[in-house]
């Protein structure tokens, strides 16, 4: 009786109530409440975990890692791994080599990209008509996006060859003399583009398809009552409205336009060199070549974080560019 | 991303004001003909690629070339399967494990992430999320130097776990999953699992990955042909003798003497997966494309 008087802690008090609203079975229902709560709090953290757990221990540290491995002479074969300050990239200021195979990059870069992303509004633009059979154009137009590179790569060096080539057929047809397209940088540039174009017009132009199917037809009536011609209504109305999707796409062709890799190596036979004189050979070879081929690892390193500052500067600027470009309209 | 398989018609009143301005959306002749230009030229490549793998190396320098297939195929392929250098049933085997593992699991993982983030209430959520969608724009390619060192350490060079594991689960592949689960689920049905005393992952299993199927299914496919695409990666850290599929075909264009209808021969194999998929499943992918699902 007088331990009933006694005034209890409050924490059995409440366990005294939970217990006396329990029916019969209470013991195993409060060990399964917890088990319960426990699955409410834990499993999101526990779904979510994955994908940090990979990022952060195959994505996120070899990258910061890559900045600590471009400070040394790093070599895994020999196991040299000596700490040299910033001397790899001092030696990559003053390196001809590198210097060239920015210029390369950043040249195809732009002789893919901005004929695609063209091509790709025109296309686009048409297949935003009305057409009988829709479906079987823009399967059409996406199909060399389904293809693998590698192979995409190795066909067209073949319809690109100086010799038996097609294109030097064709261009023999209209009395052109045959182009010999792995020698020269700009003729080459231009087959490795050509790749590059072919795979991602299609894509582009449905994104763009996409985005102008959302635009409000009946800004288009207006102009047309006013007499603006489709032309005119493409620039005015089309273009600006599509801004936002324009530089969704121009971004993501910078990312990946800046490592071009399998198209270049497949250009030229498996081969990371770029040609006789590197005519051809991208950033993203010379690091792979450096780390891979030649066992300079801090070397390649170094190289890797350079491209990396470089994607991320080249797509501010396209930022900045496609923004300022629509301002001022 | 929303409805990747069901678009709801225009609207009654889009239709007729559509009705009334007739002419201005209809296609001309020219447009038909510049857009069946486009398809051709988007076909030619695969196309003359099929001849060249279907007849013989004499098809090379014809004049003027050859337009129709030929009936070589089974020797060439033969041939490109006995070929010493190119290890190329081993690539294709190779290649099948891999794209398949890493599909299977960046579904499963980044669906279960997925509908944690749309679904599901715990702290730090939108700073969590946030991280996601800030490496989606991080080019994690760049890392491949201490990648490789990784696998150095773990002895998983010429391995293929060392082109699955890192790819288990991407970070687009959780948001494009969020995005999807955020619509596709209603939170009475969860609601009312949960009164039935499911638990949460039996909430995902029974309930959830059910309704995120169509996601899911275009997330495959990309994932798919993504894995089965990769190159720089198990060009750095598997040898030509261990290869995917990929580099089986960069065996043969190593090789000096060129033998275009072996490489062709291998290029057409290493595509032909693809291509089944996309015709199977072509608008599903056009779907996803143009609702963002499809990242380049």
């Amino acid at each position: 009786m007088s331990v009933d008087v006694r005034p209890a802690s409050s924490g059995r008090n409440r366990a005294g109530r939970a217990q006396r609203s329990a029916p019969p079975g209470a013991p195993r229902r409060g060990w399964r409440t917890r088990l319960a709560r426990l699955d409410m709090r834990a499993s999101p953290y526990l779904f979510i975990s994955p994908f940090y757990i990979v990022f952060l221990i195959f994505g996120a540290f070899p990258l910061v890692f890559t900045v600590w491995v471009s400070l040394h002479d790093w070599e895994l074969a020999s196991g040299l791994r000596e700490f040299t300050g910033l001397q790899n990239y001092r030696e990559l200021l003053g390196d001809e080599a590198f210097w060239r195979s920015v210029v390369n990059t950043i040249g195809i870069f732009f002789m893919s990209t901005v004929p695609q992303l063209l091509l790709a509004l025109w296309v686009a633009n048409l297949l935003n008509r009305r057409l009988r059979a829709s479906t079987f154009y823009r399967i059409g137009m996406v199909a060399p996006m389904v293809t693998s590179t590698a192979a995409v790569a190795i066909v067209f060096a073949q319809l690109f060859a100086r010799d038996y080539g097609m294109v030097n057929w064709l261009l023999g047809q209209v009395g052109v003399d045959p182009i010999d397209w792995q020698a020269s940088r700009g003729w080459s540039w231009v087959a490795i583009s050509a790749m590059v174009d072919w795979r991602w017009t299609g894509y582009n132009a449905l994104i763009y398809l996409a985005a102008m199917q959302a635009i409000p037809k009946d800004l288009y009536e207006a102009a047309a009552i006013d007499g603006a011609s489709r032309v005119r209504q493409f620039w005015q109305i089309t273009v600006p409205m599509l801004r936002p999707t324009i530089l969704f796409t121009v971004i993501i062709s910078t990312i990946g336009g800046l490592q071009l890799f399998t198209e270049p190596v497949l250009f030229g036979s498996g081969r990371m060199d770029g040609g006789p004189v590197h005519q051809y050979q991208t950033v993203a070879m010379y690091m792979f070549d450096n780390a891979f081929r030649s066992d300079a690892y801090g070397y390649g390193a170094a190289i890797a974080w350079m491209l990396f500052l470089m994607i991320i500067v080249f797509s501010l600027l396209n930022f900045l560019f496609v923004r300022r470009a629509g301002g001022a309209r | 991303m929303t409805a990747v398989l069901s678009r709801p018609g225009r609207s009654g009143g889009a239709r007729r004001r559509a009705g009334r301005l007739r002419g201005l959306w209809d296609a001309s002749p020219l447009t038909y003909i510049t857009l069946i230009a486009a398809l051709a030229l988007s076909i030619f490549p695969i196309y003359w690629m099929i001849i060249v793998a279907t007849r013989g190396n004499e098809v090379v320098g014809a004049v003027p070339p050859p337009m129709t297939p030929g009936g070589n195929f089974g020797d060439n392929v033969g041939r490109l399967f006995d070929n010493p250098d190119a290890y190329f049933a081993k690539g294709l085997v190779n290649s099948a494990i891999v794209s398949s593992c890493v599909t299977v699991s960046t579904v499963f993982f980044a669906s279960l992430a997925g509908f944690a983030f749309a679904k599901l209430r715990f702290r730090g959520k939108n700073a969590l999320l946030l991280v996601i969608i800030a490496t989606m724009m991080i080019p994690v390619q760049m890392g491949i130097i201490p990648l490789y060192m990784i696998m150095v350490e773990l002895g998983w060079q010429n391995r293929l776990q060392a082109v699955i594991v890192p790819f288990l689960v991407t970070g687009f592949g959780v948001f494009m999953m969020r995005q999807y689960a955020d619509q596709a689920v209603p939170d009475e049905l969860i609601e009312a699992a949960r009164v039935d005393g499911c638990t949460t992952f039996g909430l995902y299993w029974r309930v959830v990955l059910p309704a995120l199927r169509p996601a899911a299914g275009v997330l495959g496919l990309f994932t798919f042909m993504q894995t089965w695409n990769e190159f720089m990666w198990p060009l750095a850290v598997l040898n030509p003798e261990n290869p995917t599929v990929q580099l089986s075909i960069n065996n043969l264009a190593n090789a000096y003497f060129k033998d275009y209808t072996l490489m062709f021969a291998g290029t057409t194999l290493a595509i032909l997966p693809l291509l089944i998929v996309f015709i199977l499943f072509g608008r599903q992918i056009i779907g996803g494309i143009m609702e963002g699902a499809i990242k380049a």
